[in-house]
């Protein structure tokens, strides 16, 4: 065992596996080495909740199956866990005030088998309220620091603000913002998260790693705190295209436990890395050209086709007349379908209990403390869109509309294109209370790019694909056709080899 | 369609979620700002087209009608704020 500890961090998912199996260094290294690294980055605020005795009784436990030739896919690799997962026993609050201490009796169907697989837990990751932001600024337990720098900014500055209210430091995207900054910043090897309208993709975005939002079905919700049941799915964050599809693998599967769960096989992902993707059909669609777009983002996307019409790929406009009304149309179904699944936080059988004189006070209080601005907006559009009289002007006309973004696909992918190209973020990573509050429409425009995939169901992955000029991280997106994850992994892999692994940022806030 | 004050006030009530009338002000811009947005999908043509239910072209599975489990009562009272005799508590409901 010659390997440098300090070096346990750099490596990527796939690296990490192949040294364990070789035995060049034990789990219990590399997860104290990770340990010791989320120690240091405390200051980021990416965990909510440190596990290190699960994690190293799970990494003795790994050593031993290394050990016994009978480990499994993922065996003693550390990971982070969102705090959305059900993890029996530990923290599982959707970093809201509402769930203050619950600890559930059960474990998620996604994270039950990441450990059957051998993954080993480190923590639960910090994200928006109920996965409700594109910043991690929602959260109950403060922001999450990209460990990116802002433009310009010396160490000491970015300490400085790190030790105050991070205003400044760059946000990591959300709402899966502490899987991003954690894998970004190397305090854990992989991460799982969840994508509603883009919450894997857009901070796997912003902080140069690589993300994939599954088919709806594709993965198990059970489990998962539901935020927007027809749109919500599980997906993982890693450093690579590899990394994630060595994740989805263990991931992905049937599950009874909900009814929405796809009966298919599961492929072996990583057999797609590197796979030819000669002869394929990309599109290229001519609506996500916005008015006033970002000159770079638009040159990335441009670069990101020659990228893969140099690796042998055929690149066509195509129209996808609907996207328009992709956003507006989520922020009814997702709010409506939100302040019903919400419903059930009432201070009666778990969380936060506000006293009242009478029942309905009860909850009343108890949800105006436990819920944050937020949240409290959003299950207020939601109510009002499915109240008697708007029900049908509101949210039926927005089901329909779902109905023609999915047919601008189908006919997209009928007409013989195997994948879509498109920016993953309308900018670079904004700074920490930049954006205000008072018109919550300015951050919604950041899904502006990743929510049809949601609305239509289908695969999206975000794959590093350069930096900007000030030097932040970029990333582009393919979109796929249902249960095709497969294209988007050799596809997401030809655009990181063509972009070249970017170092990782400087640890400035140790 | 914007809200007004009194529409505010109802839909936080529907919703569960007490406000002061200090809050009820900066709310309805918040909210009219969001149904503003939204105003768009009105000009959209929808004319002969289903509500989507489904995203995946799926069958619900149906399952044999069993108890599956039980018996938990512990598990199930665990995280609840207040218990008692293998019950919820809750302010008095009924005069």
């Amino acid at each position: 065992m010659e390997t440098d500890v300090s070096d346990l961090t750099s490596l990527t998912l796939a690296e990490a596996r192949d040294g364990l199996k070789a035995r060049r260094f034990s789990s219990r290294e590399l997860t104290e080495a990770h340990l010791q690294a989320m120690a240091r980055a405390r200051g980021l605020n990416a965990f909510v909740a440190e596990t290190p005795e699960q994690a190293l009784a799970m990494a003795a436990a790994s050593d031993a199956k290394l050990a016994a030739g009978n480990a499994g896919p993922l065996e003693g690799l550390p990971i982070g866990v969102k705090d959305l997962y059900a993890t029996k026993g530990f923290h599982t609050q959707a970093c809201s005030h509402i769930l203050d201490g619950f600890k559930p009796p059960y474990e998620s169907t996604v994270t039950a088998h990441l450990w059957r697989d051998g993954a080993v837990m480190l923590g639960k990751l910090n994200m928006d309220e109920f996965a409700m932001g594109s910043s991690n600024e929602t959260s109950y337990y403060g922001p999450v620091a990209s460990p990116w720098l802002p433009p310009n900014w010396s160490g000491d500055k970015a300490r400085a603000a790190l030790a105050g209210d991070k205003r400044g430091l760059l946000i990591p995207g959300g709402s899966s913002g502490g899987s991003a900054a954690a894998v970004a910043a190397r305090l854990c090897l992989a991460a799982t998260a969840t994508d509603t309208g883009g919450s894997i993709r857009q901070p796997a975005a912003v902080t140069g790693t690589a993300g994939i939002k599954p088919t709806y079905g594709r993965c198990s919700r059970w489990g998962i705190v539901a935020f927007a049941s027809s749109l919500d799915q599980a997906g993982p964050l890693a450093r690579t295209a590899r990394d994630c599809a060595i994740m989805l693998t263990s991931m992905a599967g049937y599950d009874p436990k909900d009814s929405t769960c796809v009966d298919r096989p599961v492929p072996d992902y990583e057999a797609a890395i590197g796979a030819s993707i000669k002869g394929l059909t990309i599109g290229i669609p001519r609506e996500y050209r916005l008015d006033g777009m970002n000159p770079e983002i638009e040159a990335l996307w441009r670069r990101g086709a020659e990228w893969l019409k140099a690796a042998g790929a055929k690149v066509v406009d195509v129209s996808l007349p609907n996207t328009r009304h992709a956003l507006p149309a989520y922020y009814i179904v997702a709010p409506a379908e939100a302040s019903s699944n919400l419903a059930r936080y009432d201070g009666v059988r778990y969380g936060l209990r506000e006293p009242g004189s009478d029942i309905v006070e009860l909850y009343e209080n108890t949800r105006a403390k436990g819920f944050g601005a937020e949240v409290r907006r959003r299950l207020m559009i939601g109510t009002y869109v499915l109240s008697a009289g708007y029900y049908d002007a509101y949210y039926v006309r927005a089901q329909k509309i779902r109905t023609l973004i999915k047919r601008d696909f189908e006919t997209v992918f009928a007409d013989g294109v195997d994948a879509i190209l498109t920016p993953a973020t309308p900018s670079p990573a904004f700074g920490i209370g930049e954006k205000s509050s008072e018109d919550p429409v300015e951050m919604y425009l950041n899904d502006v790019f990743t929510v049809t995939v949601n609305m239509a169901g289908l695969p999206g992955l975000v794959a590093a694909a350069g930096k900007s000029a000030e030097g932040l991280p970029l990333g582009l997106q393919l979109i796929g056709r249902p249960f095709d994850e497969e294209t988007l992994f050799s596809l997401g892999h030809a655009i990181e080899e063509s972009a070249g692994r970017a170092p990782f940022p400087e640890p400035w806030w140790e | 369609m914007a809200v007004d004050l009194a529409t505010v006030r109802r839909i936080a009530h529907l919703a569960r979620i007490a406000i002061s009338d200090a809050e009820a002000p900066a709310l309805q811009g918040e909210l009219n700002a969001i149904l503003t947005f939204v105003e768009a999908l009105e000009a959209v043509d929808v004319t002969g087209v289903e509500p989507m239910t489904s995203v995946t072209p799926m069958k619900l599975p149906m399952r044999e009608d069993l108890v599956t489990d039980g018996e938990i009562e512990p598990q199930v009272l665990a995280n609840a704020p207040l218990a008692e005799d293998g019950f919820f508590l809750v302010p008095k409901v009924v005069e």
